[in-house]
């Protein structure tokens, strides 16, 4: 059996940044595995624990910088990666959805998985998208933001929770080959070991580019284009109390004194 | 010429997000000139179709097809709608249900899709508004298409309250029955020894608080203001704490009269539960964090400085940690 899982490199931002054009400037920025594809990773290594021949293969699309983040994925224990890059993904404004779909779609039909897990959203973007996006070019099934997963590949079935909102869960049963979109909780993500890490550098990381998974430069065109990116005014008038950590908790108190939360 | 919305339902109820939908759908509308047509998918279809006729709403086709939301109806169902009317815009809620029905539809109409959509502005071309970085940005987007698609946010529109006189129509859909997809049921979680949507002070800590050899500090302070301590996402996640003290959009809402929110950004999630509150106070070393555009109260520190003063502050004895 095989598992793809499609692992992003996400960016995050100092509490200090700047906006350089339309993104955030580089300098502002530090690089993760993306918190819901780590629990992806975490569910295809665990069913791989659990089972025999499995094989877990990671997608990323993203340049070189993100081999750090999929070296993180193998350390975790998945056994291959791909990473699709090219020259024309490099100058791309941004990648939409769609976009994103149709890289991850040429790479699974190449690898030919049983299923694809995938996060729920990018914590950077936050689409939520990509996972049935796919599944949907590759005709899979599909079923979005699961925190349960319960698989029998025998009769070609996963039972799964898909998590609503307001605390209820929903109940159902997916044919296979599907995608699943991982969401948080839905195990407990390891940490990579020092054995596993030394592990990864030896794993094959194979690099793609779009001639090699039969597309061309046009699968960056895209109606979607971003025109503007800012810090947004902050709607809030939020009183602010000032001082060192004495002082500022004094004002809280007073205020809670004020507030009856407690006497005296 | 239309916008399509198609409406959301569960457990024999239109959701609040429905209304919204009601009310966003109309002025992109407008600003189209268009007509705004909704669909509403299984279950009681007429008695929801009656519910969202809601001034604004021009015509509201109805799918009698199963009871709740399954993706494989839906797909086919709006797939062929579209096909009849072909709207320029095609708009959903951003909800969990639409997350797992609009990519595939988008995909397969070959149309662009935006998500978390906060705002638009359209003639001819539309430019959608979003939030990126965890809230700490706001991008436009021209889409330049003559259809889309579009998820809104939910709680960014107010909800359509006048009635209005829509005609409804049953759409006759060609649903193929072979799903993919078998609903079984639904299940509650969360309940359990404490209710935090009682309480009239929850004091809520993210993952500021870094490690859960950190949490008696939190305790401790809730402790000391008789308050109940409540959390986000990560922690629930961690097992630091039980399911039912997660506030937010998987979680409870909570209206209590003081919410100290320390060591949460303020994601969209997490505000979805906890924006009711009475007066809501922020201890958050990002000065940046979305958290202060619904704060009442900030201070921007280091929660391992202020919580320790606050808790002798009331008399307590801030734990070793
Ligand atoms: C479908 C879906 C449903 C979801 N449902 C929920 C939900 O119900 N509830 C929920 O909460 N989330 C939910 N989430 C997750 C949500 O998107 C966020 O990931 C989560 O709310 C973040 O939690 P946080 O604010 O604690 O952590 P972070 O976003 O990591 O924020 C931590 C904050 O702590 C601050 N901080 C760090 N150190 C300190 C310090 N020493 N002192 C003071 N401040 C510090 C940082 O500046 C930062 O702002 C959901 C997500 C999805 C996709």
């Amino acid at each position: 059996m095989k598992i793809l899982v499609t692992v992003k490199e996400v960016a995050e931002v100092d509490d200090e940044f700047r906006i350089s054009g339309l993104d955030i400037d580089e300098s502002s920025l530090e690089y993760d595995l993306n918190e819901w594809d780590d629990y992806a990773v975490e569910e295809a290594v665990q069913i791989s624990e659990e089972n025999d021949d499995v094989e877990v293969v990671t997608v990323t699309i993203g340049p070189e910088r993100a081999e750090e983040t999929i070296r993180m994925a193998l350390a975790k224990g998945a056994d291959r990666a791909v990473r699709v890059w090219d020259d024309s993904l490099e100058s791309a404004q941004f990648l939409d959805i769609d976009t994103k779909a149709e890289l991850l779609a040429a790479v699974a039909e190449q690898e030919d998985p049983d299923f694809v897990l995938s996060g729920v959203q990018a914590g950077d973007d936050a689409n939520g998208a990509t996972g049935v996006a796919l599944a949907e070019r590759l005709g899979f099934e599909w079923a979005a933001v699961v925190n349960s997963l319960d698989l029998d590949a025998d009769a070609g079935l996963a039972s799964v929770r898909r998590e609503l909102e307001g605390g209820v869960e929903e109940l159902t049963d997916v044919d296979l080959p599907a995608v699943l979109t991982i969401q948080t909780g839905i195990n407990e993500p390891r940490y990579a070991s020092l054995r596993g890490i030394r592990q990864a550098q030896r794993k094959p990381l194979e690099v793609q580019g779009l001639d090699d998974i039969g597309l061309d430069d046009s699968v960056v065109d895209s109606p979607v284009e971003r025109t503007e990116m800012y810090e947004p005014e902050s709607e809030g008038d939020a009183t602010y109390w000032e001082g060192s950590p004495e002082e500022t908790a004094g004002e809280l108190a007073e205020f809670l004194r004020d507030k009856g939360v407690v006497e005296g | 010429m239309t916008v399509l919305a198609v409406a959301e339902h569960r457990r024999g109820e239109v959701r609040d997000v429905s209304f919204e939908l009601v009310t966003a759908g109309r002025r992109l509308a407008d600003d189209l000139g268009t007509d705004l047509s909704l669909l509403v998918v299984g279950g009681d279809v007429d008695g929801f179709a009656e519910d969202l006729n809601r001034d604004g709403v021009d015509t509201i086709y109805t799918v009698d097809e199963g009871e709740e939301f399954n993706h494989g109806v839906y797909t086919q169902a709006i797939e062929q709608l579209h096909a009849e009317l072909d709207p320029t815009a095609l708009v959903t809620p951003n909800s969990v249900n639409a997350l797992d029905y609009a990519p595939a539809v988008a995909e397969s109409l070959d149309i662009p899709l935006v998500t978390d959509v906060i705002d638009f502005e359209a003639d001819g071309t539309v430019e959608v508004t979003r939030e990126q970085y965890g809230g700490k940005v706001e991008t436009t987007y021209d889409v330049d298409a003559d259809q889309y698609a579009i998820t809104i946010r939910p709680a960014e529109w107010p909800k359509a309250e006048e009635t209005g006189d829509a005609a409804i129509e049953a759409f006759d859909a060609d649903i193929d029955a072979d799903l993919g997809t078998t609903v079984n049921g639904f299940e509650e979680v969360g309940g359990g020894d404490v209710d935090i949507t009682e309480a009239d002070v929850l004091v809520s800590i993210g993952r500021g608080i870094e490690e859960e050899e950190n949490l008696p500090l939190v305790e401790e302070l809730a402790d000391a203001l008789g308050a109940t301590l409540s959390s986000s996402r990560p922690i629930v996640d961690n097992g630091w704490l039980p399911k039912n003290r997660q506030v937010g959009q998987s979680g409870k809402v909570v209206t209590p009269d003081i919410y100290i929110a320390i060591g949460i950004s303020g994601a969209v999630q997490h505000v979805a539960g906890m924006k009711g509150a009475d007066t809501i106070v922020a201890i958050n070393t990002d000065p940046n964090a979305p958290i202060y555009d619904i704060a009442d109260y900030g201070i921007v520190d280091d929660l391992f400085e202020v919580v320790p003063e606050l808790i002798e502050e009331f008399g307590g004895e801030a734990p070793d940690i």
